[in-house]
């Protein structure tokens, strides 16, 4: 990241004669470019919302609502139940936090400085399910979420029915673990000496310096259950307990597509905070657990 | 969860016990701790995934009907090979794959380097790069359905094809233009990810191999083919199969743009049949078959794949 990092292109290249114009010239055209692409929509999308119905069926389209109605997001707000909605997403959000962050500190705690017998067996069988589609399992998750082994319960329209399955997320133990075998041998034997349990190393040694990657599964996790949209329409069919995405699909037949829209855009604001004030704990965790294994 | 001894415990010379026994007593304890750490986990792993996979290979070879499940053999195969959809179904699939492949898989790439060589506005850049990636794609499929693919001249592709003098055209209502258009949405979603992993492994590049390769000569693109790629070799093999093995899973892009089948079928994917047959017409097991078809396609493609990339090496 440095500036004196040398890229493709020398520093002393880009600062001389022609070469400084054609990067001033390149960088307000990505910076524009880039802003039209990735922003323009979302504009669009906010903006369309506060026309009305015959301005976005107006040609050429125009480029701000002329007569802005903030009728469509009430509709949107009122008759989707939004607010209903958002509560069961942020409900469903937060025990997913809780849950992954309980069991999977846990799993890879276990794995990175207990290490049981078998414990490399579990991580690489944990570390196998990386490898299949999501697709190919949905049918026999489903029944076996309809009928749970051996306790035979139903988790239809059950938080649990969103909760367990996310707890078994390979890619967290796995940057979970990476990050536990950073710490060093010496501070656990240290601990122990003074007479500390494994529970209580846990809690006042090992999530105290790993602050960072516990803050990094928690947004991960938030906007998983955010994102999430087939597994949420299946296992949660009753309109009370439907996430956002869901309900707003659910409801988008036989609604004024600009309230669609605007419901759409309500839907995002949530992740789109997330993302403005976590940037950097959300990019770092992309890419650490993606570089190197 | 009694393993988990008391402070104190495992440390203190147990005074009662004999040297002997109580080493392999400890060494017993410490094993059940761990596992007593890994046993929500595993629980959940075991319910959802492990449990799972075998399942769905033993249904595809089942057919239950009216609570009385029979084994069928190969029924489930046969039947979902014959059904008409399934191979539009893969053609849409493998179509799409290939050309969010051409599209999704270079742009970051190039994307990234730019970025790289750019000395400002790095922290904007990346956000607007990430942005679409943090929208929920229910949201942001409806952005693109009622809004960018309007097949009227009031939407806003349309628009902007048009005050460029270009041909508009019906987007998710011409067959032919259906694949394209979840390429376009699935890319915009999606492309953050991609381009912020290659940033990141663009910049473990030592300087110095730039700074060799232009002493000899070597131009922008010849810098790019023989230092950038080779260096990002890795990484770049293991999103490209990432990508392919995501990509197949198209689902949520035929459902929302294309009502799910589309005009003409233009927009059934494997994973809509595996939706439609589970979970409209009743047909879990079928569904269940579809599945291992796909896990087959999936993991016959990985293996090539594995083969391939590193029989370079």
């Amino acid at each position: 990241m440095a500036d004196g990092t040398r890229t493709l292109i020398s520093q002393a290249q880009l600062q001389r004669g022609r070469g400084r114009y054609l990067y001033w010239a390149l960088l307000i055209l990505v910076v524009g470019g880039f802003t039209l692409v990735f922003l323009g929509p979302l504009y669009w999308m906010v903006t369309g919302a506060l026309k009305s119905g015959q301005e976005v069926a107006q040609t050429p389209p125009t480029l701000w609502p002329h007569d802005p109605q903030l009728q469509n997001y009430a509709d949107a707000w009122n008759n989707l139940d939004l607010a209903k909605l958002m509560f069961n997403t942020f409900y469903y959000a937060a025990g997913a936090v809780f849950f992954q962050l309980v069991f999977d500190t846990a799993a890879a705690y276990a794995l990175s400085k207990l290490r049981p017998v078998f414990g490399n067996v579990i991580l690489g069988a944990m570390l196998a399910t990386l490898m299949i589609p999501a697709m190919v399992l949905i049918v026999p998750q489903y029944v076996t979420a309809i009928d749970l082994p051996i306790v035979h319960v139903n988790l239809l329209d059950s938080p649990w029915a969103l909760w367990l399955p996310l707890i078994a997320n390979a890619f967290n133990i796995f940057l979970l673990k990476r990050f536990f075998d950073s710490i060093p041998e010496d501070l656990i034997a240290a601990a122990q000496v003074d007479g500390a349990s494994p529970l209580r190393t846990l809690w006042s040694i090992i999530l105290p310096m790993s602050r960072p990657i516990l803050g990094v599964v928690s947004i991960f996790a938030v906007t998983a259950v955010w994102k999430d949209f087939l597994w949420p329409k299946l296992v949660m069919p009753s309109p009370e307990t439907r996430t956002l995405s869901v309900g707003i699909y659910a409801f988008s037949g036989g609604t004024p597509m600009n309230v669609v829209i605007a419901a759409s855009v309500i839907a995002a604001i949530p992740t789109v905070i997330i993302f403005l004030l976590f940037q950097r704990n959300i990019m770092s965790g992309l890419t650490s657990g993606s570089l190197k294994g | 969860m009694a393993t988990m001894t008391a402070p104190g415990v495992t440390t203190q010379p147990a005074p009662a016990p004999i040297k002997k026994s109580s080493k392999t007593g400890r060494k017993v304890r410490d094993n059940l701790t761990g596992h007593a750490f890994l046993i929500g986990a595993v629980v959940c792993f075991a319910l959802f995934m492990w449990f799972p996979m075998v399942r769905g290979i033993v249904m595809s070879f089942q057919r239950t009907r009216r609570g009385e499940t029979s084994w069928v053999g190969w029924d489930n195969y046969t039947r979902i090979i014959a059904d008409p959809s399934f191979w539009i179904a893969w053609k849409n699939t493998f179509l799409f794959t290939a050309l969010a492949l051409v599209v999704g898989y270079v742009l970051p790439f190039f994307i990234a380097i730019l970025l790289n060589e750019l000395r400002h506005a790095k922290g904007y850049l990346r956000i607007l790069v990430y942005l679409p990636v943090m929208l929920p794609p229910a949201s942001a499929l409806f952005l693109f359905k009622y809004y960018a693919y309007d097949p009227s001249d009031a939407g806003l592709f349309n628009a902007v094809l048009k005050f460029l003098h270009l041909p508009t055209s019906e987007w998710m209502q011409s067959p032919t233009m259906t694949i394209p258009a979840m390429v376009i949405a699935s890319t915009w979603m999606n492309l953050g990810s991609a381009v912020l992993i290659y940033l990141a492994s663009l910049q473990n590049i030592p300087g110095e191999l730039y700074e060799a390769a232009e002493l000899d000569g070597a131009g922008v693109w010849r810098r790019i083919w023989n230092v950038t790629i080779p260096q990002t070799r890795l990484i770049l093999a293991l999103l490209a199969m990432l990508q392919i093995v995501a990509t197949m899973q198209l689902f949520i892009e035929p459902l929302i743009l294309a009502n799910g089948a589309g005009t003409q079928d233009s927009a059934t994917s494997v994973a809509y049949l595996i939706y439609q047959h589970g979970f409209f017409q009743n047909d879990l097991n079928g569904a269940a078959a579809l599945g291992v078809i796909m896990l087959i396609v999936l993991a016959a493609f990985s293996a090539v794949y594995v083969r391939l990339t590193t029989k370079q090496d």
